[in-house]
Formats: C-alpha cells, structure tokens, sequence
C-alpha cells in the first residue's frame, strides 16, 4: 500500500464576512498518492480555489489537519513550514497578473531559488533558469525580456518554471488553463503532462472545465458549496456517476459533437447555486435535487465508499447504485 | 431561403499609435432567416470587431471600414448614419455580451433598463412599458418579475443577469440577434439553462441568431452552420455536421482535436497547435495559418487559397484542397 503524499483531514476554512460566516470549505477530506493527477472540480463559489489555497497555507486553516509525507504542516513552525513550502508550489490561474510587470523572466523565475538561497553565485543561478525555461519550452533570449512582451500560454509556461524552480514534489494548479485559448490549452497541458512523467510529479489540478479535468486526472474530487460530494477514478466518475449532483454536472458539459449532442438526455438543474454564508444543516444540494428526501435536509450526509474506491456523500446513494 | 444579413468582403481596420491594425481582412458570410449561425476561433481572430461592426458599435476613429458591405433586409449598414442606426440597434438588431456583470448599469434598477428601449423603440407609455418589461422577464424565466424589476443588477446572480439580458435584447422583437459568448462568464449548469433559454426564445420569435464564441461543445449544441475565423480571415464554413464530421481545412481539424473528449482515451496525446496566430499589424500575404500549419507547402505562404467547395454548403480555404493539391502528394513539387 502506498502512503499517500498529502492527506487532507476535514479541513474547513470560514470568512468572517458582514452577514455572517461564509463557510467556503467546509470539512473536505482526500488522500493524494505520489506521482497522481487529483482533479478537483465545482462551479464557481464551490470553494475549489479556497480549498487548494488552504492546503498549501497560503489562507491559515479554520480547522483541520493536512499530513504532508505523514507531517501536520498546520502545526509547524513558520521557519519549518519554509523547508516544506519548497516542495509546494501553485501555479496560478491568470498568467497577467501572476507575474510582476516590472521583472524580467529570469528575475522571476530566479526569485525562489534566491528567497531559499540555493545558489551561491550568480552564474550557477543563471544557469539554472535558463535549464528552466528550456523545460518549459522557451529559451535562453527569454529570459531578459518583460512579462508583457509574451502572449498568454508563453506566460503560463514562465509561472510553471518559476513553480518548478525548487524542485517540487507537489504543485497546486489553479485552473492553469481558464484564461487561454483551446489550441494553446493543450499546449499546457501536454507540458503539464510531459512534466510530470520526467519529473514525477504530484498535482492537484483545480478546474472548472470537466472535459479538461477528466482528461487530465487520475481521481477527481467533486464540490459544491464547500462540501465534498463524491471522489472517485476519473472513468469511473464519468462513466458511473452517483451523487445527483455529479450526475447534472456532466449532463450539462456540452459535447463538441452535435450527433450525440441532439440525441443525449440532460438533467435540468432549476435555481442556482444558494449563498454560502451560514448555511442550513443537511446536504448542501437538496434544494435543488430532484431526488431530495426529508431526510437530506436534516442531517449532512458524509462520504461513504458506495462501490470500491468510488466515495460519495448522499443520503441515497446506495438505492441509486441498485 | 431568405438571406436576412449578408456580409459582402468586409474588411475594418484600426488606426493605432504603431500602425494599421487589420482587424477583418475581407470576409463574406450571409445569414439566413431563423438560422443560427456560430462564429467560432481564438481571441483575437477579429470575431468580435465583425460582430461589432454589423452593429456599427466600433469607435470610430480608431476603427475605420475600409471596404465592403454589410447588408441587413438589403439595406448597407456600413452607409448609415449614426441617427439611422438607432433605430435599427436594438430594434432590428440586438446584441448580448460576454459579460453580464458589467453590461448592466448597475446604477439603474433592472426594469427601468428593460424599459428604456420599450418607450424608445415603440412608443408605449411607461406603464404599458411596464407591463411588457415584466412580461419579458417571465418569458425568460426570471422567478418573480414584478419584485424583480424593482432591483439592482447586484442583486441578480451571473445566469439571472444573463437572462435579464436576453429579455432587454428581445424585447423590441428583433430579427437578427448577436450573442457575443453569451455563455463564457457562466458555469457549466447554469450555461446550459441559458443555451435552452436561447432556443426557446428564437422558436418563439423566429430569430435569426449569430453566435460568437470559442467553445466547440456550444457550438455543437446550438447551430446550424459554422464559420471558423482565423487572423481576420474565414478558413471554412459549413453545416455543422459537415464541418464536426468532416472538416477540411487543417485548422480546423486541429481546433477540433485540441478539445478533450469525454470518450477520449486519456493516454492520447492532446493535439496542440504549436505557436501563436500571426501579427495583424503585418498580416501575411498567404494563408495566415501558414506557419503553424503542419501540411504547409511552398505555395501555401505567397498565395492565400480560393475558396474550394466540397458541397453547397462546406467551402474550405486551403491549398490542400485545390485539384492540383493531389500532384504535390504524390510528390511532385509545385
């Protein structure tokens, strides 16, 4: 049995906002395993960002315990959570406003390696971003030149270098892909790919784009309003989905064919998706679930194994495997 | 069947700082009554300024038409004066945009929007125009007209902002609609009841509809024919069925094949298109997809290819499909 490389414990993370609490994850559970892709989708609001955002610190948990190679990195220390956070990177969702206008390449791809001062001298650092960019696909005349002077995915491919710097072991995607164009996503995404057979990476990919996510990932998570409804094989999910909710997502996905598009049955979801500040106790999705019971709205449903390794939290889902 | 819009070798440019942006480099394209036709390619491939130029909403300077025509029930837009265009901008023609969080004015309540155009375009009285105002949003399914009308648009989610929008763009029943990624901004879910909203509504009306967007899925599940776009320049049009099925020009089926696929293997390889849409400050003389373009031949980059047609309907512009093409693979140079 392989340990797992990040063990996320029912973390929740709430704001503090006017009205209330806004509860943008709520108690979410997931084991990531080395060298795996986890998906994690939702709509937007479903707390998929937050959550990748509080697994590697960068929002201070409101509750819950992250294992990362069997260490609770919530309970570090701020000089150890240091040596962990070389090994966590992110990659952000907006290659123009995750790099700094006033930077050449190599000032920002060189940055990390010099806040944990890997290199001694200038020359041995230089050499290693040019290396960088050279995995990522750029070259050595890049590195001089200004964040502006790129279009978008040569700038997705200037934030992966920066997050590879450190020699990673884990990287948070935050929907890497949304702000580019079709053809240059998967050009990112066979980078992304390419990436982590040489290097073996782990990744957790955060997304709203199903197709993407499915392609892309070995076990996909599903959120809704800061809950985790159901996790399984990225197949398996698509193929068998369980919760009602996963069920409407992916009837909704339009598919780029108009054969099957015209003859497919879709799942209607009326209203959208309710506020998450204080929200009421039970499943977060019973107002809108066709299948809801009396019972949903009294207790929240956890998530169970309903068919090996296929996990998801609702109160019937077991009928709806028969 | 009846052409409603027909675009005659359009071309509109704009005057910048550094030089002459060809924006639209000569495009035709017609639109048949109740059709709807999708206009589908990356950013920046000028679909947007062709959207914008049949409504004449372009700033003009810096954009400019520099030849062609645009003709509305036979009438040339491009020769309209600004007055004459008011009383066919959201009368004849609407629009609705990408963005429903700021193509709203949030600083006046969604009813007094919707009304607006009613007292403009058709004379009513306010509290007829009221009446009607309330009457759209409930076509577009907006749950409790009479309160709603009386609110912010901060108030209203993306998908209702959305619907709002759908219900100000038809209310003066317009025959042609121009929906600018309508969907872009949304979730998933929530797109799709926009997209059912949409279909309901040209059945309804009988709407002709033109929609620009990026997203192949979108496309397959709303229109009748497609007209792919690249650098200002259109590669291939055709039904819809023609071009998923069997599209011909190599752009296309790239674009195709760069979506995944529910049913995809995921050890495939995604196709990706290697480098960027070419510079339209100095837009290349020959194909413009040349040089990302894996079958590209000698002639290919001196020479942009007639349209070839493979049936009435399906045309591609590409030099592989011209008869003498079958000679230069079997070898032979050209």
């Amino acid at each position: 049995m392989v340990e797992p490389l990040i063990s996320a414990k029912n973390i929740k993370k709430y704001f503090d906002v006017g009205q209330g609490k806004l509860k943008a994850v709520d108690g979410i559970s997931f084991d990531i395993y080395p060298g795996e892709t986890f998906g994690l989708v939702g709509e937007s609001g479903c707390g998929k960002s937050t959550a990748g955002r509080t697994i590697i610190r960068l929002y201070e948990p409101t509750d819950g315990q992250l294992f990362y190679n069997g260490k609770n990195i919530y309970e570090l220390p701020h000089n150890e959570m240091q040596e962990v956070r070389r090994n966590i990177q992110m990659i952000f969702q907006d290659p123009y406003a995750s790099l700094n206008p006033r930077m050449t390449v190599e000032e920002i791809v060189a940055e990390p390696l010099e806040i944990h001062n890997i290199y001694r001298s200038h020359k041995e650092r230089h050499n290693k971003v040019i290396e960088l960019l050279k995995l990522v696909g750029l070259n050595e005349e890049h590195a001089l030149r200004f964040p502006h002077e790129f279009s978008g995915g040569q700038r997705q491919r200037i934030g992966i270098a920066r997050a590879l710097a450190l020699n990673p072991k884990f990287i948070v995607c935050d929907e890497p892909i949304s702000a580019l164009d079709v053809s240059i996503q998967a050009q990112v995404v066979n980078l992304l790919k390419e990436l982590q057979e040489e290097l073996g990476l782990t990744y957790l990919f955060i997304a709203h784009d199903l197709s993407m996510v499915r392609y892309i990932s070995d076990r996909v998570g599903v959120m809704y309003l800061g809950h985790m409804m159901e996790i399984a094989n990225s197949e398996e999910l698509y193929d068998n989905p369980i919760h009602p909710y996963t069920k409407a997502l992916l009837s909704a996905i339009p598919i780029p064919d108009p054969e099957t598009q015209r003859n497919r049955h879709r799942i209607m979801l009326e209203g959208d998706v309710p506020s998450p500040i204080d929200p009421k106790e039970g499943c977060r999705f019973a107002d809108r679930c066709p299948y809801a019971i009396p019972k949903c709205r009294e207790t929240t449903p956890v998530l169970e194994e309903i068919r090996p390794d296929h996990f998801a939290a609702c109160h019937r889902a077991k009928e709806f495997v028969k | 069947m009846e052409k409603l819009l027909e675009v005659k070798d359009l071309a509109v440019s704009f005057q910048t700082f550094f030089g002459e942006v060809e924006a639209v480099r000569g495009i035709s394209f017609h639109v048949d009554k109740k059709e709807t036709v999708a206009i589908v390619g990356e950013s920046g491939c000028g679909k947007s300024v062709t959207a914008n130029s049949i409504m004449q909403l372009l700033p003009m300077p810096p954009a400019f038409y520099k030849h062609g025509q645009i003709l509305f029930n036979g009438e040339d837009i491009v020769q309209k004066s600004e007055k004459e265009m008011q009383k066919i901008r959201g009368n004849q023609i609407s629009m609705i945009f990408q963005d429903p969080m700021t193509s709203l004015n949030p600083t006046m309540k969604v009813g007094k929007q919707i009304v607006e155009g009613l007292i403009k375009h058709q004379n009513l009285s306010s509290q007829e125009a009221e009446k009607k105002a309330i009457e759209m949003l409930d076509l577009v399914s907006v749950p409790q007209p009479e309160k709603r009308i009386k609110q912010y648009p901060h108030e209203f989610s993306g998908g209702m902002r959305q619907r709002v929008m759908i219900a100000l763009a038809m209310v003066s029943h317009p025959k042609l609609l121009i929906a600018d990624e309508p969907t872009t901004a949304l979730d998933v879910t929530v797109q799709a009841q926009i997209l059912d909203l949409m279909k309901d509504i040209q059945d309804k009306f009988g709407t002709s509809i033109i929609l620009i967007t990026h997203d192949l899925g979108v496309v397959a599940d709303m229109c009748d024919r497609v007209i792919v776009m690249y650098a200002g320049q259109l590669l291939e049009e055709g039904k819809v069925d023609e071009i998923f099925k069997n599209p011909k020009h190599p752009y296309t089926r790239k674009l195709l094949g760069s979506v995944p696929r529910l049913d995809m293997d995921r050890s495939e390889t995604l196709y990706s298109i290697e480098g960027t849409p070419p510079d339209l400050y100095i837009p290349p003389k020959g194909c413009p997809f040349f040089d990302r373009c894996d079958q590209a031949m000698v002639v290919c980059k001196g020479h942009m290819p007639e349209r070839e047609y493979h049936t009435d309907s399906h045309y591609s512009c590409c030099w592989l499909n011209h008869p003498m093409a079958k000679k230069a693979a079997e070898g032979s140079e050209i």
